[in-house]
This record gives structure tokens, C-alpha cells and sequence, in this order.
């Protein structure tokens, strides 16, 4: 990029500048810190200059937007033709509060729905279950059959919004509840757009809500893939997320690093059975986290597309352009919530929202004030929801594609962070792939280590929190929280018990009988799930037969 | 005469720096032992691993149980590992269910010299009814580590 003399003229002339600032300047006024270094522990110089850039080929390391490597984002006009996807995830008690809820979004210019749910629903349990004592309706929506599902649903148009579940060990289940629901709708499967997380390996990392082993969940996994190839093409058959690393206490490079070498799993696995890496590689997406740190933010995104481009292209030999193209949703980063001061929170998610959308995300989730205390009010939800909307229409930073393109700082930042990814990466292919990684605690460990580090250096006073560890002020009790009300798990219950009543029992069993079969052998069990879910099986009875079946996945702990 | 004398200051020595000294030098005491626990079905433990790391390095043994414990178990590991506290972790809104449940099952195996304190995303309005329950401290979202680790030196309940 840069004329070879000119560039040494000037490292000279940048020295020189450097020298004399150490002695004329920071003699006399210190800087603030000895060191100023990145979430990532990358060192941030005092400036930056070409120099830092020399090696960039703009065609070969960013080229157009919507061009390979897809480091300026994915598509070749991003925001000027629209906006990302503005979802925020919500879903909370029964499927009748819930439906609500998205009615009140959709009516608010949310484009599209987001579905939560409770923890019972997530680890395959029905609120009856022993286990889902207290937790039924309490982080989102209780599903527990097709009769739920339809409640939910109830007069939203599968046809025209885009529906994203994080659901991941059941996701089979779900999405063959919701391709039931729009069949009763009228609406054909390969009308259906929306997204399942079904990201297993997060899971075991750092999320929790795990039910069967490794090989069991890939294999259903990659059932997925290849059933919504043929009926559910428009489907996001996985959403690799790094977004609950990230919040587990991993750092910016270690997020991309880990997701990553999840995708890379799945791949492999997909492959392995046999499915051709430009059928199911376009469906793939991704979830990333956006934090406090803009520009490192910045550059991480823009590091993802170019690495997971390069892994498809070169590694999984990729043809079709789509395969390569890393399109990812954003969540701002719970995790950076204060419960002190919480107004201080729509500052912070303001400022990720700006690095999401300056880093090229394709839909946002922002995160409302009151989250560091309990599930959002509605007031608070509308609030994270205007905040996003200012960005889109009120900033500007949409008006141009990928804006800090060509910063020194950026570039240089970009570089970086694909560089340590790939290390982690090279680590984790000589372990055996993520699973054994996983497996080790090796990549749980990891992360430990960074979330140790950041808690030790807020109480030692090296990180500063506003309003945490500087700034603090006496508070009373914040007041109008949302409460749950806790009846919803009785209510739950009575109507699992009505439905047990009056569905057709024969039907159910034999469906289960022939799902529990299947499971046994190799074939695709999701036509089998979908008729399962048609009959009302519960989630709880389908996940019930599959962990006879499969067994259950058993946590490495590592402190 | 004199010997008698010398060995009796001499005793009283080594009386002294047994008292004193050996025992923080060489930490005769055992240390406190806490099960850092993940009650019901909240995947979410970075906040217990942070904890559970602070304490080990503040001297204490810690036993972490790992994630979907119920109630039952976590009281078995108590008894099993002889603890002094028990300290738990929710971020899904279940602690008014399983917090007391942790507490009253403590009480009925006869184990209620156990401290119980809980941390994680707690809503302020619901802090004064687990205590009444007999959870001692609850710790919320920006608690320094140090907190938490002097309430529990303070607080134990030594057998």
C-alpha cells in the first residue's frame, strides 16, 4: 500500500517523534499508565502510523465489501440497503405473557422475534419435572408441547417475521414444534426464515444447558443440517455462538478463537456424514458478544469474517462464495451490567451497540438497564430497543460501509486478533478439535483464567467500573422490577395434565416407540421428531426416550 | 535447682511458640472448608468459579459441585466434606425456591452450624426474605470478592 522509501523516511521520522516524547513529555507529565494494553492483551501503542500496516494488500486482506475475504462485511452495500435486524430476545411465564410480549415489540418497528426460554424447556424437561421446581417460567417461556407452541405463535405470521429460539440441546424439538405451527398457519416449511442456536459445544464450554453427550448431540446436529437443506432452506440450521464465552470471562481473541474452532467442528462433523460442505455452509451463522472496548470490538468482527472465510475457503474447500461468508448476530455484552447505578447501563449499551454495527452485524439484541437485577420491564426493553434505532437512523456511521476501514489502528488491531485466533485454533487442531478440547477442560480453563484476571484487577483498582469500584453513590432499593409471578409453574402443570388427558396416548406412544428405534441406528431422526410433536408428545417425554437412548453428558470440572 | 528453672522457662517457650506462632506458620487449624455450589438449572458459573477461586486463594479449601445440584446434593456434599459454609450461585430467579430448600435440609440433618450465603442476580426486594430463611449474606452483581471472603471468616460457625 505504501511507497517502500517513504515508508522508511518515515518509521525514521516516527522514531525520532517518539524519542522526543519520551523525554520532553512524559518525563514531565506522565503518562496514566506504564502499559496500556487491550481486553486481548494486545499492547496499544501510543500511536499508530502505516508503518503498522505495511504489509497490508488491500485486494488480498480486505478487498470489497461483499468480495472475499469479507473482512468489510458481507454484503456489498450493508446498511444503505437496510438496517441489521433489530430482535431483541424476549420471552418470559407462559406462552400467553410471551405472545404478548412479541406483539408489543413487532408494534414498536422490531423486526423481527427472538424467543427465550425457561430452563426446563432448555434442558429438555416438562415443567412437571422434579428438577423444574422454581425455574418454570423464570428466564423465559415454558414450552412444553405442540399446544404451547401454538399459543405462542398465536396471530404472528410465520410467513412474514423471522424467528430466532436459543435452543440448543432440544432444538430438533422446537423447530419441529414451530415448522408444525405454520403448517396449521398454512405456511409451507420452505417459507420459514429464523434461526435455532443449536450450538452444543457452547454448551459444555461456558453456557450449561447441555442433555447428551458429544457424539449423540452432533449427530443430531447434523441431522439438522441436512434435513432443512432439503425442507427448511431458508432456515439458520445453527448459530455458533461466542457471545456466552465472552460473557463467561474470555477475552475478544479467545471469543473468535473458540467459536471458531466450534465451526470447525461442525463442519468436520457434517462432512463426516457425509453432507457437502456448499449444501448445509450457507445456513451456517454465527452469535457474537459486543463489549466495552469499541474498537477492539470493531476489529474482532471484522477478524471473524476474514479468518472464517479463509477456514472455508482453503481448509473445507468451500465453492460457493455464501459458504464463506460469516453473517453473525450481536448481543451487547451482559456481562458489563452494573446492578449500581443502572441507568449508567443504557451508556454502555449505546456505545456496543455502535461497535456492532460499526463491525458489520447482521441483526442486534440490546441489552435493557435493569438486567444486572432482573428480566427487563417493558420500559427498560424500549429504551434498548430506541437506542438501537438511534444508531440506525440518527448516528450516520450507516451511511458508508465498514467506516474505519484503513484506520492504522483498526487494521493493525484486526491483524492481530486473527493472529492470536489462528494460534488458538493450531493448539486446539493438535489437541484433536474442539470436542477434545472441551472434553479436557482446556478451553474452559482458559477462560477461567481470563475471568479471574479481569475480577482481580476491578478489586485491585487497575480496571475501573463506573459506578462499582469509582464513582459509587448511595442507593436505595431500584424499584419496579418485572417479577414472574410464581404460579406460572402450577399453571404450567394443570395444563400438561389436561393435555395428557385428552390427547390420543396410542398415537403418542407409538410415535415414541418408533422415535426411540431410530435413535438406536443412524438415520435422520427430525421427520420422526416432527411427527412426535404433531401428536402432542411432550418435549419432556421426546428428550425422555432420547436420553434412554443416548445417555447423558457428564461436566469436566476444572477450577 | 537452676536447671529445674532454665527447663521450665524453656518449656514455657516452646509452650509460647506452639500457641503463637507454629500454628500460623504451620496452619494447624484446618482451614475453612466451603462447598461453592450451583443449585437447580442455571448454567451461569462464571460468578461461582471467580468466587470459588478467590476463596482457595484466601487459604480456604473449596469444593465447587459443578452445575445442575439439587438441593439434596448440595447438603450430602456439605455433610460429606465436613463444611463450614456453603456458598451458592443462581441467575435464573429460582433462589427463593432452592436457597431456603438448602437451608431447611441442612437443618433437618442436623447440619445447621453451617454458614449458607448466596450470590448471583438477586433482586433487592427479595434480599430480606432469604435472610429471614437463614441464608446469612447474600452477595449481588459487583460485590468485591474481599466482601464476601471477610463475611465468611467472620461468620463461620466453628463445631
Amino acid at each position: 500500500m505504501f511507497d517502500k522509501e517513504n515508508l522508511e523516511q518515515l518509521k525514521k521520522s516516527h522514531k525520532e517523534w517518539e524519542n522526543t516524547v519520551n523525554t520532553k513529555v512524559v518525563t514531565k507529565r506522565p503518562e496514566r499508565k506504564k502499559e496500556f494494553e487491550t481486553s486481548s492483551g494486545i499492547t496499544v501503542k501510543r500511536v499508530y502510523t502505516p508503518a503498522d500496516i505495511e504489509n497490508l494488500d488491500y485486494s488480498r486482506d480486505l478487498s470489497n465489501p461483499g468480495d472475499y475475504p469479507y473482512t468489510r462485511g458481507v454484503q456489498p452495500t450493508m446498511y444503505r440497503g437496510k438496517f441489521w435486524t433489530m430482535r431483541q430476545y424476549a420471552g418470559f411465564a407462559t406462552a400467553e405473557e410471551s405472545n404478548k410480549r412479541y406483539k408489543y415489540l413487532l408494534k414498536q418497528g422490531q423486526t423481527g422475534l427472538s424467543v427465550a426460554f425457561d430452563l426446563p424447556t432448555q434442558i429438555g424437561y416438562d415443567s412437571d419435572h422434579v428438577l423444574s421446581e422454581g425455574e418454570v417460567g423464570k428466564v423465559g417461556v415454558a414450552i412444553d408441547s405442540l399446544k404451547d407452541m401454538e399459543i405462542l405463535f398465536d396471530g404472528i405470521p410465520l410467513d412474514k417475521v423471522s424467528t430466532s429460539m436459543t435452543i440448543n440441546a432440544p432444538a430438533s424439538v422446537l423447530l419441529a414444534m414451530y415448522i408444525a405451527v405454520a403448517e396449521k398457519q398454512g405456511v409451507s416449511s420452505d417459507q420459514l426464515s429464523g434461526t435455532i442456536q443449536n450450538d452444543i459445544l457452547k454448551e459444555y464450554i461456558a453456557r450449561g444447558t447441555y442433555i447428551f453427550p458429544v457424539e449423540p448431540s452432533m449427530r443430531l446436529i447434523t441431522n439438522i443440517f441436512e434435513y432443512c437443506s432439503e425442507f427448511v432452506p431458508k432456515w439458520n440450521t445453527i448459530s455458533i455462538s461466542g457471545y456466552h464465552i465472552r460473557e463467561a470471562g474470555s477475552t475478544a481473541a479467545q471469543e473468535v478463537a473458540f467459536t471458531l474452532a466450534d465451526g470447525i467442528a461442525y463442519v468436520e462433523a457434517a462432512v463426516k456424514a457425509g453432507l457437502d460442505v456448499d449444501e448445509f455452509g450457507p445456513r451456517l451463522s454465527f452469535f457474537f458478544n459486543s463489549h466495552n472496548e469499541i474498537l477492539e470490538e470493531v476489529a474482532k468482527f471484522r477478524a471473524a469474517r476474514r479468518l472464517w472465510a479463509k477456514i472455508m475457503k482453503d481448509r473445507f474447500k468451500a465453492k460457493n462464495p455464501r459458504s464463506m461468508m460469516l453473517r453473525f448476530h450481536t448481543q451487547t455484552a451482559g456481562c458489563t451490567l452494573t446492578a449500581q447505578q443502572p441507568d449508567n447501563n443504557i451508556v454502555r449499551v449505546a456505545m456496543q451497540t455502535l461497535a456492532a454495527v460499526l463491525g458489520g452485524t447482521q441483526s442486534l439484541h440490546t441489552n435493557s438497564r435493569d438486567e444486572a437485577l432482573a428480566l427487563p420491564t417493558e420500559d427498560s426493553v424500549r429504551i434498548a430497543l430506541r437506542t438501537q434505532q438511534i444508531v440506525a437512523y440518527e448516528s450516520g456511521v450507516t451511511e458508508t460501509v465498514d467506516p474505519l476501514a484503513g484506520s492504522y489502528y483498526i487494521e493493525s488491531l484486526t491483524d492481530q486478533i486473527e493472529q492470536k485466533a489462528a494460534e488458538y485454533i493450531r493448539k486446539i487442531d493438535e489437541m484433536g478439535g474442539a470436542a477434545k478440547a472441551i472434553e479436557t477442560g482446556y478451553i474452559q480453563k482458559e477462560i477461567q483464567d481470563s475471568a479471574y484476571k479481569y475480577q482481580k484487577e476491578i478489586e485491585a483498582g487497575d480496571r475501573i467500573v463506573v459506578g462499582v469500584n469509582k464513582f459509587q453513590i448511595e442507593e436505595s432499593a431500584h424499584k419496579g422490577l418485572l417479577k414472574v409471578d410464581p404460579k406460572v409453574g402450577e399453571l404450567q402443570q394443570k395444563k400438561l395434565a389436561e393435555l395428557r388427558k385428552i390427547r390420543d396416548n396410542v398415537k403418542v406412544n407409538a410415535s415414541l416407540d418408533i422415535l426411540k428405534n431410530t435413535a438406536k441406528g443412524s438415520d435422520n431422526l427430525m421427520p420422526l421428531i416432527l411427527d412426535a410433536v404433531k401428536t402432542y408428545a411432550t418435549l419432556g417425554e421426546i428428550c425422555g426416550i432420547l436420553r434412554e437412548v443416548f445417555g447423558e453428558y457428564q461436566q469436566s470440572i476444572v477450577l | 535447682m537452676v536447671a529445674s528453672y532454665e527447663l521450665r522457662i524453656l518449656g514455657r517457650f516452646f509452650e509460647e511458640l506452639l500457641e503463637h506462632k507454629l500454628k500460623g506458620v504451620l496452619n494447624l487449624e484446618r482451614p475453612i472448608r466451603v462447598v461453592v455450589a450451583k443449585p437447580g438449572l442455571d448454567g451461569h458459573d462464571r460468578g461461582a468459579k471467580v468466587v470459588a477461586r478467590a476463596l482457595r486463594d484466601a487459604g480456604m479449601e473449596v469444593i465447587y459441585t459443578g452445575l445442575r445440584q439439587t438441593p439434596e446434593q448440595i447438603v450430602e456434599t456439605a455433610i460429606q466434606e465436613d463444611a463450614d459454609c456453603v456458598a451458592m450461585s443462581i441467575l435464573s430467579g429460582a433462589h427463593n425456591h432452592l436457597f431456603p430448600k438448602v437451608v431447611n435440609l441442612l437443618k433437618e440433618r442436623g447440619a445447621d452450624d453451617v454458614l449458607v450465603v448466596g450470590g448471583g442476580v438477586i433482586p433487592e426486594d427479595d434480599i430480606p426474605g432469604l435472610i429471614e430463611a437463614g441464608i446469612a449474606g447474600i452477595f449481588t452483581p459487583g460485590t468485591p470478592t474481599s466482601v464476601t471472603i471477610d463475611f465468611i471468616k467472620n461468620n463461620i460457625k466453628r463445631k
